[in-house]
């Protein structure tokens, strides 16, 4: 704070210099937010336009009638559908896997652990969320490496590796918002479940986690989020560009962020690259969706605790 | 689990609950423990090796028996640092005109005013948005976008360091004003009634006091952006170009280490070419890993006394 007053008191003198100075920064300021915007508008319209006509039934399916599709009786070849169910189970697999690790974890952290051991596990997750993606792809791809040489010489990368490996990337996302929802239960509350005599397992069970429930929901759908969203993991874990509907757990599948980045690289016709447009578009109006969701859930928890009153 | 079991009785409870949260929170610390150690147990092989195929040259040829990666590691190194000078003071200036909205200017009319009070209240809005976009979606716009003004405005082929430095600043921007916007605004918040009653705006406070009390946060702010920007696979690899070299000016391409774990893993040129893929892995997770402690330490110390908790 020395700091700040002494740049405060050196400021002062000199009023004339700070008037001619911060004008440049507002207008400094309002230009960036404009280009900003200006950016994303381009970006967002330039998918709408592209890929808006081509967001139909035909995109889906191809040319096989829906039923047959979504049931898997006959293989679509021409429509984004097995990139989408693949991108769906590896999603629900993922929160499947990451869920109870993920806050309880977080419910360690907030009210069990001691101070050491909450700096210990904190700068862990921290250095988690740090881990690039890839490298957890790699982590899969060296677990498979490991068990071909030792004890499952067919092990392959599948469906399940994939999972466990996003897991671990959606981990710290779980673990933080967890944290904090519990952090911000007032103070009053805790001290009230606590006067009434409830044992400190039944505070948390029917007080702490029913009053953090928003703020961890918003926090399982950013993890929704971004497990639906992520490509280099799973590029090294298992997806390719063909396999039909995901055929179980150790079975290789499709997924919509790889089928963008397929089609990309190697598009052979107009229409093909027609459906990656398509399927940009579908896969933003999902990530993009499930992040309104979250911050509508958030903000609401925050606006019901600010200041401590229920 | 010998450790919780310790822990439990320490802090006095023994029932389900707890257990449940010692057993979630070692399960999570088991991962990121067996992520290190695989990833580092692989690696060590490959930095071992000398003289031809070592990873840690400049040249990557492998049909000639080169598996250099040092210029995958420069190239990540430039690319990133680009962003980052692109988008820290893009984050600043947006945080100038993001927290300084008093209720002030509210009673105040006129069109021009409500339609600035519009694209402020849409920033912060578009900023949360921009989180959720997705990475290949990034790659996949500019590829249509960008790269065809950069190719007739620069020439080339239009996947150069340029390219890929501009779409991965808005990538990481979002990110680095977030954390900004966290550090920085309970300060502004806590200083306002005295500062506004002294006369100065909240501009003014926000650039001559609480800037230069903040520089760790703003700091820290920067190593985590730098940290996201190594670490993207994607855009580099579709914007930027991905020639094995040491990219001499902005419109020549390059191959960061994410893009090139990507190739290896899909062409699978041969064994030894693997190695080069967990060396390439450890050096991010070393990379990554230093840019995360420092960015935490640096948080931490800027922390002004965190509220005391309750505990029972």
């Amino acid at each position: 704070m020395s700091r700040a007053r002494a740049s405060n008191g050196a400021a002062r003198p000199a009023p004339r210099n700070r008037l001619r100075g911060l004008p440049l920064l507002r207008f400094a300021s309002r230009f960036a937010a404009v280009a900003l915007l200006g950016c994303l508008g381009a970006l967002f319209a330039f998918l709408l336009f592209k890929g808006g006509p081509v967001l139909d039934r035909e995109l889906l399916f191809g040319n096989t009638p829906s039923l047959d599709a979504i049931l898997g009786l006959r293989p679509v070849w021409d429509g984004i559908w097995p990139a989408l169910a693949g991108t769906l189970c590896l999603v629900l697999l993922t929160l499947c896997l990451a869920l109870f690790p993920g806050i309880g974890c977080g419910v360690y952290l907030a009210e069990y652990a001691g101070p050491r051991a909450k700096a210990l596990a904190g700068a862990a997750v921290d250095v988690l969320a740090g881990v690039p993606s890839i490298v957890m792809g790699l982590f899969g791809f060296t677990v498979i490496l490991f068990l071909r040489r030792s004890f499952l010489p067919e092990a392959n990368t599948c469906l399940f590796l994939a999972s466990a490996c996003l897991a671990l990337l959606v981990l710290p996302v779980l673990i933080v918002s967890t944290r904090e929802a519990l952090e911000a239960v007032p103070r009053d509350l805790r001290l009230c479940a606590a006067a009434l005599g409830l044992s400190r397992a039944a505070r948390l069970r029917h007080v702490l986690l029913p009053v953090a429930a928003r703020g961890i929901w918003s926090g399982v759908i950013l993890a929704l989020g971004r497990s639906a969203e992520d490509t280099a993991v799973i590029m090294l874990t298992g997806v390719v560009a063909n396999a039909g509907l995901p055929a179980g757990l150790g079975a290789k599948f499709e997924a919509l962020p790889f089928a963008i980045y397929y089609i990309t690289a190697q598009y052979q016709s107009q229409e093909e690259l027609a459906r990656a447009f398509g399927a940009s578009l579908v896969l933003l109006l999902l990530a993009g969706g499930l992040m309104l969701l979250a911050s509508r859930l958030a903000s609401g928890y925050r606006r019901r605790w600010a200041g401590g009153k229920a | 689990m010998p450790a919780s079991a310790t822990a439990a009785k320490e802090s006095g409870q023994a029932d389900k609950g707890p257990f449940a949260a010692f057993l979630a929170a070692g399960i999570a610390l088991t991962g990121i423990v067996l992520l290190f150690a695989m990833v580092i147990a692989f690696a060590l092989p490959a930095f071992r090796q000398q003289g031809p195929g070592a990873v840690l040259a400049w040249s990557w040829r492998p049909y000639q028996g080169d598996f250099g990666i040092l210029p995958m590691l420069a190239g990540s190194m430039l690319l990133a640092l680009s962003a980052l000078a692109l988008a820290w003071p893009l984050a600043v200036l947006l945080l100038c005109g993001m927290l300084p909205r008093g209720p002030a200017a509210a009673g105040r009319k006129g069109a021009g005013l409500r339609l600035r009070r519009l694209g402020a209240d849409l920033l912060p809005w578009a900023i949360r948005l921009m989180t959720a976009v997705p990475t290949v979606v990034y790659g996949f716009a500019a590829l249509f976008l960008l790269t065809p003004l950069v190719r007739r405005g620069l020439g080339g082929s239009g996947l150069c360091l340029l390219s890929a430095a501009l779409v991965l600043a808005l990538l990481i921007l979002p990110g680095m004003v977030l954390v900004m916007e966290a550090g920085l605004a309970p300060r502004l918040q806590r200083l306002c009634p005295g500062g506004l009653a002294l006369g100065f705006s909240r501009l003014e406070l926000l650039w001559h006091v609480v800037f230069p009390s903040a520089r760790k946060t703003l700091l820290a702010s920067a190593l985590l952006g730098f940290g996201r920007a190594m670490g993207d696979t994607l855009l580099p690899l579709m914007l930027a170009g991905n020639a094995p070299q040491v990219p001499g000016g902005l419109t020549e391409g390059l191959r960061t280490l994410t893009a090139h774990m990507a190739l290896v893993t899909a062409n699978e040129v041969g064994g030894a070419a693997y190695d080069s893929l967990f060396a390439a892995g450890a050096l991010l997770l070393g990379v990554n890993t230093l840019a995360s402690v420092a960015a935490r330490r640096l948080a931490r110390c800027s922390e002004p006394g965190a509220p005391p908790e309750l505990r029972s």
